[in-house]
């Protein structure tokens, strides 16, 4: 296997580790704690009243739409990063063409401020 | 030098097994020091208390204590609970902060992996919490949780890109993405022909490491920008229905992420594990390379818990001007003025 992919077989390992260090705590954990549910104690947790209505309820829409927004600048972070890396090589060329990129990206967002997009109602 | 020979002659899953122990215990110790320095104690001062004495000399087993009284508790899955989703949901922040200590080197030597995309696979594992913290909110089928589930989400999406933009400019002047050769280029850069002390970043990327201050508060939900977990509003948020050591997951998992995230910094703006008078690949550094870094990493972290415990929590809709009105411009305009400067000079 090459280097390459074995430095992501480490970060894969690394991710197993974290996930065995929380299996090892919650398993010692199982060893130390008792065990009693009664259902009172099982009830949804609302400041001490019993819990109303549709738990998974309707929230705001801004969420959502902020999420969009975020997809909109973390693929162009796909983008620069690869740029940013090779700039000296690129030199006024690659300067010109990711200014206009960044410009395109800033209408954007620009956009959806005049469009009240970025305000919380 | 010994250390590398010593390496080298080892199997790649023995170096793997060596790796991931080394990892784990210091995530592990970082977070116990820095809960102990900061949480309990540097706050105790700022509030005019002593905060823990009793456990061990000056409190300091009192993190031992702690985990003794969670290991104890009952493990309570609410009824209306989704189970897997809430059973999951600590696992997946716990080992989103073991992906992203993988990139941080602490000396020449002694790193994780020594990857060409270094600290763009650590931003891009570092959202991963994000799906953890949603899907706690989610599973525990609690308003409060799902309140503060969606804030964290919300509030985590919009601070990442203001984190990632400020990277850009490190990125650029460095021209590497490479975390090793990042540091080499800090120790080895000079300030208009002035070289005895490096050039680290925070001298000439100041502005993106502002920026990667407060998106990095954020995305620890440290106040002021505590709205996931706001107290007085959602009981603890996402962590509402967590009882026991499932709880201190998130709790461990929170400091523990708030001291990789301090050594990503350090390592970005700080000049990492160099400092001035040493050469940074002496063989020397892979022994006070990590001492070093763990130095920079308490003075960025007190940094962090200082601004939370001194500010007054951000409302959302001022939590998001912030990031979309000032934050992002602000980083966009930076990776503008450092490109420029980098191909004319």
């Amino acid at each position: 296997m090459s280097d390459f992919l074995r430095s992501y077989l480490t970060v894969g390992i690394f991710g197993l580790a974290g996930v065995a260090l929380v299996a090892t705590f919650l398993g010692l954990g199982r060893i130390f704690r008792p065990t009693n549910p009664t259902p009172q104690k099982l009830t949804t947790y609302e400041s001490g009243v019993d819990p109303t209505g549709d738990m998974w309820s309707q929230t705001n829409i801004r969420y959502y739409v902020f999420a969009l927004l975020f997809v909109m600048f973390d693929v162009e972070a796909v983008f620069i990063f690869p740029w940013a890396m090779r700039l000296e090589s690129y030199g006024m060329f690659g300067l010109i063409e990711m200014a206009i990129f960044i410009y395109i990206l800033l209408l954007g967002l620009l956009y959806a401020w005049r469009k009240g997009m970025l305000r919380w109602v | 030098m010994n250390a590398t020979l010593l390496l080298a002659e080892l199997a790649y899953w023995q170096q793997t097994g060596i790796r991931v122990g080394i990892g784990l215990a210091s995530v592990l110790l970082v977070a116990g020091a820095l809960v102990y320095m900061h949480l309990f104690k540097a706050v105790s001062f700022m509030q005019s208390r002593l905060g823990p004495m009793e456990a061990g000399p000056y409190g300091s087993l009192q993190l031992l204590a702690e985990v003794g009284k969670h290991i104890q508790k009952e493990d309570i899955f609410p009824r209306n609970a989704d189970r897997f989703v809430f059973a999951a949901a600590p696992f997946v922040v716990l080992a989103s902060t073991f992906l992203l200590v993988v990139v941080v080197p602490a000396g020449p030597d002694a790193l994780f992996i020594n990857s060409e995309l270094g600290i763009y696979l650590g931003l891009a594992v570092s959202s991963v919490s994000v799906l953890g913290i949603l899907m706690a909110g989610w599973g525990s089928s609690n308003k409060y949780s799902l309140l503060g589930g969606l804030r964290a989400t919300g509030q985590l999406i919009a601070y990442e890109l203001p984190l990632i933009l400020a990277v850009v400019g490190v990125v650029i002047q460095a021209g590497t993405m490479n975390m090793a050769d990042i540091v080499y280029a800090q120790a080895n850069g000079e300030i208009f022909g002035f070289g005895a002390l490096g050039n680290p970043y925070i001298l000439t990327q100041g502005v993106a490491f502002v920026i990667f201050l407060i998106a990095m508060q954020a995305e620890l939900a440290q106040a002021p920008f505590d709205m996931p977990v706001a107290e007085s509003e959602l009981v603890t948020g996402y962590m509402t229905e967590y009882s026991g050591m499932r709880f201190l997951m998130f709790f461990i998992g929170e400091f523990a992420t708030a001291g990789v995230f301090a050594a990503v910094a350090s390592v970005l703006f700080l000049g990492g594990w160099y400092v001035p008078g040493i050469a940074p690949d002496a063989d020397i550094m892979n022994v006070l390379g990590p001492l070093v870094m763990l130095v920079k990493i308490v003075v960025l972290t007190f940094l962090i818990f200082w601004t939370r415990f001194t500010m007054p929590r951000f409302r959302e809709d001022q939590l998001q001007r912030l990031a979309w009105k000032f934050l992002i411009p602000l980083a966009l305009a930076n990776i503008v003025v450092t490109g420029v400067l980098k191909v004319t000079f």
